[in-house]
């Protein structure tokens, strides 16, 4: 029973946690579904977004210019390794994996950016934390409220971002510019031979993909209070997991697309529930980037088999008949 | 409409699997020119037309079309050209995309993409009419994924979706040899009838000589990467298939007996 108890009580803390991830998985969900594309920048351009979030609410900025300053920061990231791998032709995924690290190096040193400006050479260079007060710092969500029934509960705000964010990825991937996007990676070719330039495509999917990480980054520094160097890692496991556990349990309910990037917030939202109960349950928490990866694999493992045996039993019934 | 002059193209050069695709290939259409083009395996047809597409960048020689010098020009921008179908009916659509997107894609060819919506009601009903054309039910799936479509279907859309957009020349690359005899010729038909009605100007490639004669007003023959044999007009309209396989036989100097493919 106080087991039970217990749990409930955490829910809302992982509800605000999915939500807030949930923003990562559709920029995951934007790459690895429609693009065709996995895109590994993910883990730096995360943490990017804390650490340019968190620094410009220390220094005072307003909460939602940072917000937007996270977003910027993060889709030039994005632009960085849709560069590398359109204009230098390196693989996509070794376009990702250089950027994060380049962002890891740029990451300590954006958080240590303040302390520089103030004291000049006497300041540390580097800061692996940027840590975030909700009595000192005008923050938009913090999980202090996150059982309180009043306005400034994170779940509200969290909300309406996911909402906004869905909304406007419905319109744009609406747009003319937005299907050619679709098309580029549903079949490149078919997408040159219509006069759709796939690369510069790929980089525009790519910047708007990373500007909604940097974003949820941004959100997760507040609502946590601190942006760390390590919040990043692991992250592209955990926006895949949010995207297949979404798809997995809702692909044939959700046919909209709306309602498809709905699914990987939904994912994500289960996916922290998930967690908090394996927390509960006596698990450390450095213990769940190995549960992470072990529910991805399972979750891609099992509509692998599925397919196999399915189309098996099919054959089968066509050399009877 | 298009000129080549003197284009090359070598695969895997100074590797051993080097392999000089076109030797030197020469070919001027006119405005409403349908030419059909055969060859055996490996004679330089689909590469032409790849290489008129820009697919790849030639060796050396020049692609005009319709006057324009569109060598250097890499292939999504010379789409504004081009009307293509290719020989996989996977390769011209986008299988996870609406029937309606991938002609509202099509439609766009050429045009610049912007925040405007992606398809109109206006295009929606034009959509249906054309499909209805088509005479293949698919006027009443506009929402229907294109992978849920038969190869046939898919190629006639592929073809509707060539012409959404009135191109310069119609590349069309072998398009009915992955079809059942019967819908191939379907689509056949349906080939001729959106050429004449929009007056196009079309390079066909085919794998089947009888084709070859009974469409188009202009016949090339190809060999080892040059072009060997070019007829139009009246002889074209007279040609036998007897005539195609001396003439190979006699140009090529081996007898095409001995190729099957040509046979098919």
């Amino acid at each position: 029973m106080d087991f039970l108890l217990s749990f409930v009580k955490s829910l809302p803390g992982a509800f605000g946690q999915g939500l807030a991830w949930g923003l990562m998985a559709i920029g995951v969900y934007l790459t690895y579904k429609i693009l065709d594309l996995a895109d590994l920048t993910v883990d730096g351009s995360l943490a990017t977004g804390g650490a340019v979030c968190a620094l410009l609410i220390t220094m005072g900025y307003n909460p939602w210019l940072a917000l937007a300053a996270a977003i910027l920061a993060g889709m030039a990231a994005g632009f960085i390794t849709g560069f590398l791998h359109t204009v230098c032709g390196i693989p996509a995924i070794l376009s990702g994996i250089l950027t994060q690290l380049a962002l890891y190096s740029l990451n300590l040193r954006i958080m240590a950016l303040e302390d520089v400006l103030k004291m000049g050479e006497a300041a540390a260079k580097t800061k692996a934390t940027l840590a975030l007060n909700v009595d000192r710092n005008p923050l938009l969500v913090s999980s202090r409220f996150i059982r309180e029934l009043s306005a400034r509960n994170p779940l509200l705000l969290l909300t309406i971002i996911v909402a906004v964010v869905i909304g406007l990825m419905y319109w744009f991937f609406g747009t003319e510019l937005g299907c050619s996007i679709r098309a580029t990676g549903a079949n490149a070719g078919m997408a040159r031979a219509q006069g759709i330039n796939t690369n510069k495509n790929k980089v525009l999917g790519l910047v708007v993909s990373n500007g909604l990480v940097a974003l949820s980054g941004a959100l997760l520094a507040q609502y946590s209070g601190s942006a760390t160097i390590d919040m990043g890692r692991g992250a592209i496991v955990i926006g895949l997991a949010a995207v297949i556990i979404g798809e997995v349990l809702l692909d044939k309910l959700f046919r909209n697309f709306a309602l498809k990037l709905l699914a990987s917030v939904i994912g994500a939202i289960i996916y922290y529930v998930v967690i908090t109960l394996v927390l509960r349950l006596g698990l450390e928490s450095t213990d769940l980037k190995l549960l992470t990866a072990l529910v991805v694999a399972i979750f891609l493992t099992v509509p692998y088999w599925k397919e196999r045996y399915f189309t098996k039993t099919k054959k089968e019934v066509k050399t009877d008949a | 409409m298009l000129e080549l002059k003197n284009v090359y193209k070598t695969f895997n050069p100074g590797t051993v699997n080097e392999k000089r695709a076109l030797n030197g290939v020469n070919l001027t259409l006119n405005e409403g020119d349908f030419v059909t083009v055969i060859g055996s395996n490996g004679a330089g047809k689909s590469t032409v037309l790849n290489a008129i597409a820009g697919v790849w960048p030639i060796d050396s020689g020049s692609i005009l079309i319709d006057g324009q010098d569109v060598t250097g020009l890499p292939e999504y921008k010379r789409a504004k050209f081009l009307g293509r179908v290719f020989q996989d009916p996977m390769t011209g659509t986008a299988a996870t995309m609406q029937i309606q997107e991938n002609m509202a894609l099509a439609k766009r060819r050429g045009a610049r993409r912007t925040l405007r919506v992606g398809i109109t009601k206006k295009e929606q009903a034009e959509f249906k009419e054309l499909l209805r054309g088509l005479d293949l039910g698919l006027e009443d799936r506009m929402t229907a994924k294109v992978g849920l479509l038969s190869g046939g279907q898919r190629q006639a859309l592929t073809l509707l979706m060539a012409t959404l957009q009135k191109p310069k020349l119609l590349l069309l690359d072998e398009h009915t040899a992955a079809l059942d005899p019967k819908t191939a010729e379907k689509v056949l038909n349906t080939t001729d009838t959106i050429i004449r009605e929009n007056g196009l100007t079309a390079f066909m490639v085919t794998h089947n000589m009888k084709d070859a004669i009974a469409h188009g007003n202009r016949l090339i023959m190809m060999n080892e990467g040059r072009i060997i044999l070019d007829v139009g007009g009246e002889e074209k309209k007279r040609l036998t298939m007897r005539d195609l396989l001396d003439k190979f036989a006699e140009l090529s100097g081996s007898s095409i007996q001995s190729d099957k493919v040509l046979l098919a």
